[in-house]
């Protein structure tokens, strides 16, 4: 167990330098040129030669990488080309939000998602199945500025009862959250589905009914426990999902985290921010995932760590 | 000896007729005979050209025109006609869908193949560079090479096309090391067949399913994203209509002209929605380890 997490973690940190180089690689090829974004229109040569020399971009690539690997094992991502900030600081302090988002969609996407799958599995075949799988159907296919734009049209501009954007209040978070859920609800839904249905058909489901206890306690009680814990093991997976999203619903929701700390950057060609947070997300995509190869054996006993 | 093509010629009819069979394939079906009709005969079925900045498409405080009896879905804010846009914005989903995926499921295919059947340190290389990929947050990566290069129509495929190959890559990996394992091919190695014949004679047929089923599935993601990037302002540009961009230009009107973000929301919606529905229902008949689980 422990040889394997150390294998895994070395692994991990060997795909993180790699996504680094071709972060870097990609940024360092691009026609859009950072230095003329911080000096302005109005510039002379010379002024944008000595912005270029101060940041270090006249270096040849390798030795700009190697700067870039030197201080990120220091802990020290580099500093915003506009804004004069750490872009350690920076993330740490648009961190929060994002967690907090996570935690509240994740919650969501939960709920909606195993009550979407419980009731198909228990009415499997009949329409309020067909319904709910047509649901999560258009879930899936579903792009989030759509959902995103429709929810604050509805729920914000129409109902008027949450804020149209912004952050601070429990308010701010629900359609953010909600859009979110919904979103994911139809990937958990078919996974619940599907474990509900293989747990309803086994022995001590039948045992328990022949007992005579009440379907919804042998639902509940029984079938549930067991049937979502597989569903429960793919949240890692999920977090990966949830990063590669974050983006769009922040930036529609106005939602200060750091996808619209990398947005804003996309359009600055702030590439210390923009690698930044792409490596935090890949951080969080292979921690999730780590985290869902690590749940697997305590799922199905048959599953060995290798 | 097992014949890999005859095999594979029999299945379809048999699989065409249970698709029949399945409502919600043929739902999915007929939305895309719709869609690719609506792109195919745009200019016959559109009443204006898609960027004619009509001066009645106006009111005349300036605000685009609700949907009525000449503008069936209205005008955007430039007083163009937004049926006409969205029967040219189904074009460019179409083309995306297709040439970028098709390019996705290309390389996809070719990693996944070259890697399974050889192995070894080539094999050991192109998936791990393949595992590489899969911790890229995608939709930042898309975002940030769409934003760099100027987008047009083909760089916007090309970028998605980049993003989207990973998953194909990994399954028919796992496919063809086990397909180059069976006995079958051994037999055809002893009787001298050469590595191309092996690899496209008898391997890539038993991946047809795998390829047809990650191809449908793969048009779906591909729509989205080009819609996503499109609304982001950083996919295909305007003038030429995409879904995407239509909600991208006129997201400033959203709260007093709803429709021109929730009429081709509904579009880009159904078109992914066909082809989820058709390439499930593909999944449940192609693909022996699904069967019976839904």
């Amino acid at each position: 167990m422990l040889g394997y997490l150390t294998r895994r973690l070395v692994q991990s940190a060997l795909i993180l330098l790699g996504v680094s180089f071709i972060t870097f690689l990609l940024l360092y090829v691009l026609p859009a040129d950072p230095v003329r974004q911080i000096a302005g229109r109005a510039a002379t040569p010379e002024t944008v030669e000595n912005i270029r020399r101060q940041l270090g971009l006249d270096q040849p690539f390798f030795v700009q990488y190697g700067r870039y690997l030197w201080g990120l094992v220091q802990g020290d991502m580099g500093r915003s080309y506009l804004q004069k900030t750490e872009v350690t600081e920076l993330i740490l302090s648009r961190l929060p939000a994002t967690l907090l988002l996570m935690l509240a969609a994740i919650t969501a996407e939960l709920v909606i998602g195993l009550a979407m799958g419980i009731i198909a599995a228990v009415w499997r075949g009949r329409w309020p199945d067909q319904v709910l799988m047509m649901t999560s159907f258009i879930t899936v296919s579903a792009p989030q500025f759509v959902v995103s734009l429709l929810m604050l049209y509805v729920f914000a501009v129409q109902l008027r009862w949450f804020p149209i954007g912004g952050y601070g209040t429990f308010a701010h978070l629900v359609l953010p959250a909600l859009t979110l859920g919904i979103l994911g609800s139809g990937w958990y839904a078919r996974m619940m589905r599907s474990s509900m249905i293989d747990v309803l058909r086994s022995d001590f489901i039948r045992t328990a009914r022949a007992k005579g206890l009440g379907r919804a306690r042998v639902v509940l009680r029984h079938a549930f426990p067991n049937a979502v814990l597989p569903v429960i093991a793919m949240i890692g997976i999920d977090i990966g999902i949830f990063m590669g999203g974050i983006v769009v619903v922040e930036s529609v929701f106005g939602w200060p985290g750091i996808g619209q700390l990398a947005w804003q950057a996309i359009q600055r060609v702030d590439i210390p921010i923009i690698m930044g947070v792409t490596l935090v997300s890949a951080c969080a995509i292979v921690l999730g995932n780590l985290l869902a190869d690590l749940l697997a054996p305590f799922v199905d006993p048959r599953i060995k760590l290798r | 000896m097992t014949d890999a093509t005859g095999v594979s010629a029999a299945r379809p009819r048999g699989v065409l007729s249970r698709l029949a069979r399945r409502k919600l394939a043929v739902f999915g079906a007929l939305i895309i005979v719709l869609i690719v009709g609506a792109a195919l005969f745009a200019p016959l079925i559109a009443p204006f050209a898609p960027d004619d900045q009509m001066f009645d498409g106006l009111t005349l405080q300036g605000a685009p025109m609700p949907p009525d009896a000449k503008f069936l879905m209205g005008t955007d804010l430039l007083g163009r006609d937004l049926f006409s846009r969205i029967l040219y914005g189904a074009r460019t989903s179409l083309v995306i869908g297709v040439v970028a995926n098709g390019l996705a499921l290309l390389i996809g295919t070719l990693v996944g193949l070259t890697a399974g059947y050889f192995g070894g340190w080539l094999g050991a290389a192109l998936m791990r560079f393949t595992d590489l990929m899969m911790a890229f947050p995608a939709l930042l990566l898309a975002i940030c090479l769409a934003a760099i290069f100027q987008p047009s129509l083909w760089i916007v495929a090309l970028v998605i096309a980049l993003v989207n190959w990973v998953q194909t890559a990994r399954v028919i990996y796992t496919e063809t090391t086990a397909i180059a394992a069976r006995d079958f091919i051994a037999a055809e190695r002893t009787l001298g067949a050469g590595t191309g014949r092996i690899l496209f004679r008898h391997i890539l047929p038993h991946l047809m399913p795998t390829i047809i089923v990650w191809g449908t599935l793969g048009i779906s993601t591909t729509v989205l994203l080009e819609a996503t990037l499109s609304f982001l302002g950083v996919g295909v540009q305007p003038p030429t209509p995409s879904w995407g961009n239509i909600i991208f230009e006129n997201q400033t009107y959203f709260q007093s002209a709803p429709w021109l973000v929730f009429i081709p929301g509904v579009a880009i919606i159904l078109l992914a929605l066909a082809f989820n529905l058709v390439g499930d229902a593909l999944r449940d008949e192609l693909d022996p380890t699904q069967r019976g689980r839904t």
